[in-house]
């Protein structure tokens, strides 16, 4: 089909555009592009409202990340110090040479990192999130049966089960998941025939709306893959690669003191975890490149977090000799290569990895670093999780918090991870399924309810954090699916 | 049989995933020459016990855990030499598995890199050589085990001493330990985050004939801790070429969390999510298939001892065509731990197959007729039942789903495309 064809008229150029737009799929791939939009970018505000408010609406919050983030960077700059090595720093010829012949075997590398610490662990930030207040808010000194008995003490709307129950309808006992129904004991003409039918469909129609209502039931393994790229509009065209080569050459030339960091990271995490070690060298790949993609920078628009910002040696609070660092704005903390690790059991290729990663991370993973009002923060799913523990196991909330075990100190980590390194991985991505699915990261505040309730009766026999920490320590046996569900379907209230 | 009493075991392996597994069921630990019911023995002890010098008796209430000639699937040189005989009767049968290709290759059989032994085949294997001289090639030596000895080549010259002391009988020579096998290097392993890896499975056989042998869902991946490169340079570094454990273990990239290992089911959600599911049920079909296919050949010369069992621990390198091959067959697969997960997975496997070849636990009567209900199996799937095969119907437990995580399904589409229903009976 072509629009070189004598045939066409002036008069009906238009009609002829647009059919041409849809056979030829362009109009799909537009709408594609739209829908992504509109799952990334927040909903237009009141015109007066200025930009900060798109970042975050409420004041308080807003100056509390900008503390966070100071302390983040006085943290960086002092280790920068005391090892005296340049935040960034252009390579000598030689050992640019070196790093593009190691490109698929960094993990070979054995650098002394000995000296390098991550900037932050989830804990730090923890307890920041603890000591969030609001001004305007008369708390009271004395936590009672009235207010909230957990570690959040902000006033925050978190849902509650019933409206849990709608916005997860999808979840619902009498509808089919993958993670439940594809079970060895149900034979596959129930469900998962058909489901791997419609997933077939979906991606042949190449339809993002469609994919993300279908992933809300599951993935089957083998269209996976495909259909993440389909939700995330990630096409891996030829100008897609182009621009991850133009990064990896990026990452040849200059030497980050972040990549040190990087390296330390994938090292403590990735590297000891039985499902993810062999896919260390990919690790590298990604995040030293991540680190340096200055698109990263546009999610700031819509995240709270503002990118750090270093000046040229010597010119101290000049502006114009301000770069924002690392390139990419992103300060890796103690952790963060788990949330590229699984995603190289489905993506193979380096740069479709890499986009898969970085679209994820920009729509999803920055909000559970980063202090904010929003539904799908870290702050809310904190609020929310504690919520729903206390609500509806109240009995086992108040015995933990005897034991100085706030629930909260367990599963933070798990929230913060989105629970990678805790969960097998094949239950880590039907969880990531409904991640996409809804667009939202409130499943897991709710996965995390879920194990409360499964290990209640465990927790309820200890009697200190330590033993409350054993109890959960192993998470690898958990079945996600039908925790969720009995968790939000089956309990009674 | 009212034999009362509890089991009396020997054995002459100290690991404690033998001995803890003895314990917890209360079998009573005896000495070698006292009697016994249960003896759990090295390879060289069984030499002994069936030796013709010896002229030991095993009694009905005795079970040892090797097949008297076991050698004749785990040496290296033997298994060869088996498996291209057991081809050559269905060649001359008109069997349809021997089918051959347009190229003169086994269709279903070709799963055993091509392998001479030498010195007794040099001139044969100069000649394959030749018509690729830049293949790369292993030396192993037939009796050893952990990866000792073994070395690649790609240069006739490297392998000299082999040709000056060439026979031209096909007997296997006095001092086996100087035969070697030479086996076409596998140079393009499917590799996964870019690192070569091979599969350790579990097999137990009950008996030859009829031919019953179950297949441990939990086996695993060993991965090479240093990068693969088929370059030349990297031919003696035996960290990137050799999987083995007691290698790795000493590179200096060894991790004992996970000791470089990945259990099979990652590998198959791997493989399905990157590769399809189509093809990834195909790989693990033709994983099954020549399994059997293996013990198969060598079971007409097996002595088909009632006393015997035995656990092989297979070993088979997939290519990044997604076909699998046949390494070698270990008879005593390590015991040893090298990780915390390693040592429950071992542990269970003892379990699972003293369940399956010491009926209840009791003192053994070596005339049952070993078949295990199917709720002993535990993590064992029945790979292949002759005597089912052969009688009506019930084909569906011909098939393992080992490969799955989720266990067996009943009725998953046999979509391989070869004729192996009608075979498989």
């Amino acid at each position: 089909v072509s629009l070189h064809n004598p045939e066409i008229k002036l008069e009906s150029l238009k009609e002829d555009i647009k059919d041409f737009l849809k056979t030829s799929g362009w109009e799909k791939k537009l709408q594609n592009a739209v829908y992504s939009e509109l799952n990334v970018f927040p909903s237009p505000c009141h015109p007066s409202a200025p930009p900060e408010h798109m970042k975050e609406p409420l004041a308080y919050m807003r100056k509390a990340q900008g503390s966070w983030e100071k302390r983040i960077l006085k943290s960086l700059n002092s280790m920068c110090t005391e090892l005296s090595i340049p935040l960034a720093q252009k390579r000598p010829v030689s050992e640019q040479k070196e790093l593009l012949n190691k490109w698929n075997e960094m993990g070979t590398d054995e650098p002394d990192l000995s000296l390098f610490r991550p900037v932050y662990a989830p804990k730090d930030f923890l307890e920041v999130l603890m000591n969030l207040r609001n001004p305007n808010y008369e708390n009271g000194e004395q936590p009672s049966f009235r207010n909230h008995l957990g570690l959040i003490q902000v006033p925050l709307k978190v849902k509650d089960i019933p409206e849990l129950k709608e916005d997860f309808s999808e979840l619902g006992l009498n509808i089919g998941q993958l993670g439940i129904d594809d079970s060895a004991q149900v034979p596959p003409e129930f469900f998962e025939n058909e489901h791997v039918r419609i997933g077939q469909k979906v991606l042949a129609e190449q339809d993002s709306a469609a994919a993300q209502q279908y992933v809300r039931q599951g993935c089957p393994t083998a269209l996976r893959a495909d259909l993440w790229a389909l939700i995330l509009n990630i096409s891996n065209q030829p100008e897609d690669i182009l621009y991850y080569e133009q990064l990896k050459s990026n990452v040849i030339q200059h030497d980050l003191l972040v990549d040190s960091l990087i390296y330390k990271d994938v090292k403590l995490t990735a590297s000891n975890d039985d499902y993810y070690f062999v896919f260390e060298d990919y690790l590298y790949q990604v995040l030293l490149c991540f680190s340096r993609d200055t698109s990263v920078l546009e999610h700031f628009t819509y995240s709270s977090a503002t990118p750090p910002k270093s000046y040229i040696r010597g010119k101290l609070g000049m502006e114009e000799y301000a770069v924002f660092y690392p390139p990419n704005g992103v300060i890796p903390f103690h952790g963060f290569s788990m949330y590229v690790a699984p995603l190289c059991f489905l993506y193979h290729e380096p740069s479709k990895l890499y986009q898969i990663f970085r679209e994820m991370y920009v729509r999803f993973f920055f909000r559970l670093h980063s202090i904010s009002s929003h539904p799908s923060g870290i702050v809310s799913l904190c609020l929310l999780f504690e919520t729903l523990l206390q609500t509806h196991l109240p009995q086992l909330f108040y015995h933990l918090r005897e034991i100085g075990a706030q629930p909260l100190r367990i599963s933070f980590k798990w929230m913060v991870r989105a629970f990678s390194g805790y969960l097998a991985t094949d239950q880590l991505l039907l969880l990531w399924d409904r991640i996409l699915g809804y667009n939202s990261l409130e499943i897991l505040a709710v996965l995390a309810a879920a194990v409360f309730a499964f290990r209640a009766v465990n927790l309820m026999e200890v009697t200190s954090l330590a033993a409350a920490e054993a109890v959960l320590a192993d998470l690898s046996t958990l079945k996600v699916m039908p925790l969720l569900q009995i968790f939000l379907f089956a309990t009674v209230t | 049989r009212i034999m009362a009493g509890k089991v009396k075991w020997v054995t002459d392996i100290e690991k404690s995933v033998l001995i803890n597994n003895f314990e917890k069921r209360g079998w009573i630990q005896v000495a070698e020459n006292e009697d016994w019911n249960f003896y759990w023995m090295s390879v060289q002890t069984i030499r002994n016990v069936f030796s013709v010098e010896t002229g030991y008796r095993l009694s009905d209430d005795q079970i040892v855990n090797h097949f008297p000639n076991h050698y004749e699937l785990t040496r290296k040189d033997l298994m060869v030499k088996n498996i291209k005989r057991y081809r050559k009767e269905l060649e001359k049968e008109g069997s349809p598995l021997a089918e051959k290709d347009e190229n003169g290759k086994y269709i279903y059989l070709d799963f055993v890199p091509v392998t001479f032994m030498l010195p007794a085949d040099y001139n044969l294997f100069v000649e394959e050589f030749r018509k690729n001289p830049s293949s790369t090639w292993i030396m192993k030596p037939c009796g050893k085990a952990q990866g000792k000895g073994i070395f690649l080549i790609n240069k006739l010259s490297q392998i000299k001493k082999w040709s000056r002391d060439s026979k031209t009988s096909s007997f296997v020579s006095q001092s086996s330990k100087e035969a070697y096998v030479i086996s076409l290097y596998i140079n393009n392993p499917l590799l996964i985050g870019g690192k070569k890896f091979d599969l350790r499975l579990y097999v137990l056989v009950s008996t030859y004939r009829p031919l019953r042998c179950y297949m441990y869902k939990l086996g695993f991946c060993r991965f090479c801790t240093v990068k693969y490169t088929p370059s030349t340079s990297e031919l003696d570094n035996m960290f990137v070429h050799l999987t083995n454990v007691a290698i790795q273990k000493h590179g200096d990239d060894y991790n004992h969390i996970h000791g470089g290992k990945w259990t099979v089911s990652n590998l198959r959600l791997y493989l399905e999510s990157t590769r399809g599911k189509e093809v990834t049920n195909k790989l693990f079909d033709e994983i099954h298939w020549i399994i059997v296919q293996s013990l198969k050949a060598v079971a007409p010369v097996m002595n088909n001892d009632k006393h015997c069992f035995e656990c092989y621990g297979y070993d088979i390198i997939i290519d990044d065509k997604l076909k699998p091959w046949l390494i070698e067959v270990n008879a005593s697969p390590s015991l040893t731990s090298s990780t915390a997960n390693d040592r429950i997975l071992k542990y269970n496997l003892i379990n699972d197959t003293l369940n399956i070849a010491v009926p209840n636990g009791e003192i053994p009567d070596c005339k049952w007729n070993k078949s295990p209900p199917k709720e002993v199996l535990g993590n064992y799937e029945v790979l292949y039942d002759e005597e089912m095969a052969q009688s009506d119907g019930s084909d569906r437990d011909l098939r393992s789903r080992s490969g799955q995580s989720s266990g067996v399904k009943g009725n998953r589409a046999r979509d391989s495309g070869k004729p192996v229903l009608t075979t498989w009976k």
